[in-house]
C-alpha cells in the first residue's frame, strides 16, 4: 500500500516582518531582511509555504565580556572592545545578515553607561555596517526606559528592531518604536500566556502587531532548550490556527545562552574527557540553533562564526526547494 | 466557535418592517453590529410572512453586501430562493438548511457543491424530529453518506441536531449533546456541528441564562458553530471563556480583549 502523507490544513500564517530601511525607504541600510509569512510548521513544504529564510543575526556587545571563552576570544577578541569594528567584522568576514547590538554596559551593575553613550554606540554601529540592526536594552527596566528612547531617536527611520517590551515594562519602548518607525520585540519569561498578554498590551497602545517580533526567552541545549522549544512550537500552532495575538515571527538568543554553560566554557585541561574546547562551544551553539529553527525561530541571534556558518548550511538544507 | 449572527430574520419586527419597506438602514446597521460583536457569518432569513420571498432575499443579500463581505447563511426552505441567495452572496456561503430526507438532500447537496457552499443539515426527516440521540445520529449518518456519494467534502457539512425549547421537551437538550458527540465519530474528516441556539429558551422567562448555559454545555460536547444572538455580551464572554478552558485558545489575562481585537 502506498504511504499517504498526513497533511494538516492550516487556516492562517505567521506575520511577515521587514527590518531595516534602505535610502529609498527612508533609512541608510544597504540591505533589509524579511522574516515570517510561514503557513505551516517549520519547513514542512508539503503543508504550506516558507516564503522567507530564517536569518542569522550576530551579537555585538557594547562592553566586552570580562571572561571570554577561549574560542570566542580567538574569533572576535581583537575587536570586542569596539562595537563598530566588531559589527563590521561580523558582517564582512562572517556574513551576518543582521547585527544584534546588546547594550549590556548600561546596566547599573555592569558599567551604568549613560543614554548618551548608548546612543553614540548605536550611531557608530549604524555607520559601520549596512545590515539592519537589533537594538537591545540592558534588561533593567528603569535604565532601559532611559536609554531606549535615545537610541531609538538616533536610529529613527532605520526600521530597527527594538527590545524588549515586557508585561511589566512596555510603555516607553513601545512609544519609542511607534514614534521613530521601528519594529518591537515583546518578551515573556518562557510563558506563552504572558507572551500573549504582552502582545495584547502593546496592541492596546496602538502598536501594529504586524510590526512585532516575539522573544520567548531561550535556553541552551541541556538548559531549558526543550521547554523553550515546546513553547515556540505551541506558539506557531496558535499562529497557524488564527490566533492574531501570537502570530508574530520569533527570535531566539542562542549564542549568549550557549556560551555561558560549562560544557561550552570549560577548558580541555579541566575536562579532558569532553574533548577539545575549540569544538565544543561551537557544536553546542550550532545544535541549539538547529533545534530552535525547527521549533519556529525566524531570527537566530548567534555568537561564534563557525557555528554561524554551520547553521547557515543547515538553513540551506532545511529550506524547501522551489519546485 | 464559529458564530453566525441570527438577527437578520424577518421574524423580528424591525427586520420584517425593513424588508417590507425596503429600508436598508436597519439591515445594514444589524449586519455591522453583529460583525463588531463577533459574528463570523450572518444568517439571512426573509421571515415566514414575506409575500415575495425571492424578491425579499435578493434585496436582503444585496443590501448586506453593500456593508460586509462576511459569509452569509442563506436561511430558507425554498430551493429557488436558496439558489438566488447563494448566487448573490458568493462562494463560501452557508446553505441553511436541508433536512435529512433523500428528496431534499438530492437538491441541496449538489447546490452546495455548485456554489462552493457549506451545508447545514437538520436531523429531521420525513418522520419529523427524532425523539432521542440515536435517531438524530441515524439521520446524520444518512446525510454524511449522501455527501460522500455526491462528492461534498464532509467537513463542509454542518449537522444541526435540532434543539427544542426546554419548556416543551426537557429531555431534548441532553439528547442533542449526545448527538453532537456522536456526529464527530461518523467519518473523517468529521462533519461540523451547529445549533440554532436561541430555540432552547424559546418561551421561557430566563432566555439569556439558558442560552449561555446551554452554549457552554454544547461547546464542551464538541459544538463547532452556533446561530445565536452575538450581541448578548455575557453569552459571548461565556463562549470565549469556554474556548480557553477547552484549550482551543491560548490563555492570556486579557483573553476577552484578545478575542475581540
Amino acid at each position: 500500500m502506498a504511504f499517504e502523507l498526513p497533511v494538516e490544513r492550516w487556516t492562517s500564517a505567521v506575520n511577515t516582518v521587514t527590518i531595516g530601511a534602505t535610502a529609498a525607504q527612508g533609512g541608510t541600510r544597504s540591505s533589509v531582511v524579511t522574516v515570517g509569512g510561514d503557513s505551516s510548521l517549520p519547513f514542512l513544504s508539503f503543508e504550506g509555504k516558507t516564503p522567507n529564510r530564517p536569518v542569522i543575526a550576530m551579537e555585538v556587545l557594547d562592553t566586552p565580556p570580562k571572561e571570554w571563552p577561549g574560542p570566542m576570544e580567538e574569533a572576535v577578541g581583537d575587536v570586542s572592545g569596539d562595537p563598530a569594528a566588531w559589527a563590521k567584522k561580523c558582517v564582512e568576514e562572517f556574513g551576518a545578515e543582521m547585527i544584534c547590538l546588546r547594550l549590556v554596559g548600561a546596566h547599573p551593575d555592569q558599567g551604568n553607561r549613560s543614554a548618551q553613550e548608548c546612543a553614540q554606540t548605536v550611531k557608530s554601529v549604524l555607520g559601520a555596517v549596512g545590515v539592519p540592526l537589533i537594538i537591545w536594552g540592558c534588561g533593567q527596566a528603569d535604565k532601559d526606559n532611559e536609554i531606549i528612547p535615545r537610541c531609538s531617536e538616533v536610529a529613527a527611520g532605520e526600521n530597527c528592531l527594538l527590545g524588549t517590551a515586557t508585561q511589566d515594562n512596555y510603555r516607553t519602548i513601545t512609544a519609542a518604536c511607534m514614534a521613530d518607525g521601528h519594529k518591537l520585540i515583546t518578551e515573556a519569561p518562557m510563558d506563552i500566556n504572558i507572551q500573549k498578554q504582552v502582545n495584547i498590551l502593546v496592541s492596546e497602545m496602538g502598536m501594529d502587531l504586524a510590526r512585532v517580533v516575539m522573544y520567548q526567552v531561550t535556553g541552551g541545549l541541556g538548559y531549558g532548550m526543550e521547554y523553550a522549544y515546546s513553547i515556540m512550537e505551541r506558539t506557531r500552532l496558535a499562529a497557524l490556527s488564527g490566533d492574531r495575538m501570537l502570530s508574530m515571527p520569533m527570535l531566539a538568543l542562542i549564542g549568549s545562552e550557549c556560551w555561558k554553560v560549562k560544557e561550552a566554557r570549560t577548558p580541555q585541561e579541566a575536562a579532558p574527557e569532553w574533548g577539545p574546547e575549540a569544538e565544543r562551544g561551537v557544536a553546542w551553539e550550532a545544535t541549539t540553533a538547529t533545534c530552535f529553527l525547527n521549533a519556529g525561530t525566524h531570527i537566530a541571534v548567534m555568537w561564534h562564526p563557525r557555528a554561524v556558518a554551520a547553521v547557515r548550511d543547515t538553513i540551506d538544507a532545511l529550506m524547501p526547494k522551489e519546485a | 466557535m464559529y458564530a453566525i449572527g441570527e438577527r437578520i430574520n424577518g421574524m423580528f419586527k424591525d427586520v420584517g418592517a425593513a424588508i417590507r419597506d425596503r429600508n436598508p438602514e436597519p439591515i445594514q446597521r444589524l449586519a455591522k453590529a453583529q460583525i463588531a460583536a463577533g459574528a463570523q457569518a450572518l444568517d439571512v432569513n426573509v421571515g415566514p410572512a414575506s409575500a415575495d420571498p425571492l424578491g425579499a432575499m435578493e434585496w436582503l443579500v444585496k443590501t448586506i453586501r453593500e456593508v460586509t463581505d462576511a459569509p452569509l447563511a442563506i436561511d430558507t426552505t425554498k430551493p429557488d430562493v436558496m439558489r438566488r441567495g447563494l448566487e448573490l452572496a458568493g462562494p463560501g456561503s452557508i446553505i441553511n438548511s436541508t433536512k435529512g430526507d433523500q428528496a431534499q438532500l438530492d437538491i441541496f447537496i449538489p447546490m452546495a457543491i455548485e456554489h462552493d457552499a457549506s451545508l447545514i443539515a437538520l436531523t429531521i426527516d420525513e418522520n419529523g424530529i427524532p425523539r432521542d440521540a440515536s435517531g438524530r445520529g441515524e439521520i446524520a449518518l444518512r446525510v454524511v453518506a449522501a455527501a460522500m456519494e455526491k462528492g461534498l467534502p464532509t467537513d463542509r457539512l454542518m449537522i444541526d441536531a435540532v434543539i427544542l425549547p426546554v419548556n416543551v421537551t426537557q429531555a431534548t437538550p441532553g439528547h442533542v449533546l449526545e448527538a453532537i458527540r456522536n456526529v464527530k465519530l461518523l467519518c473523517e474528516p468529521p462533519p461540523k456541528t451547529v445549533l440554532g441556539l436561541s430555540n432552547v429558551s424559546q418561551g421561557t422567562t430566563q432566555r439569556r441564562l439558558l442560552n449561555r448555559t446551554y452554549l457552554v454545555m454544547a461547546l464542551a460536547a464538541g459544538l463547532d458553530a452556533a446561530i445565536l444572538d452575538v450581541e448578548d455580551r455575557e453569552m459571548m464572554d461565556a463562549m470565549i471563556a469556554a474556548e480557553v478552558l477547552m484549550n482551543r485558545a491560548v490563555y492570556a489575562d486579557d483573553f476577552l480583549k484578545a478575542y475581540r481585537s
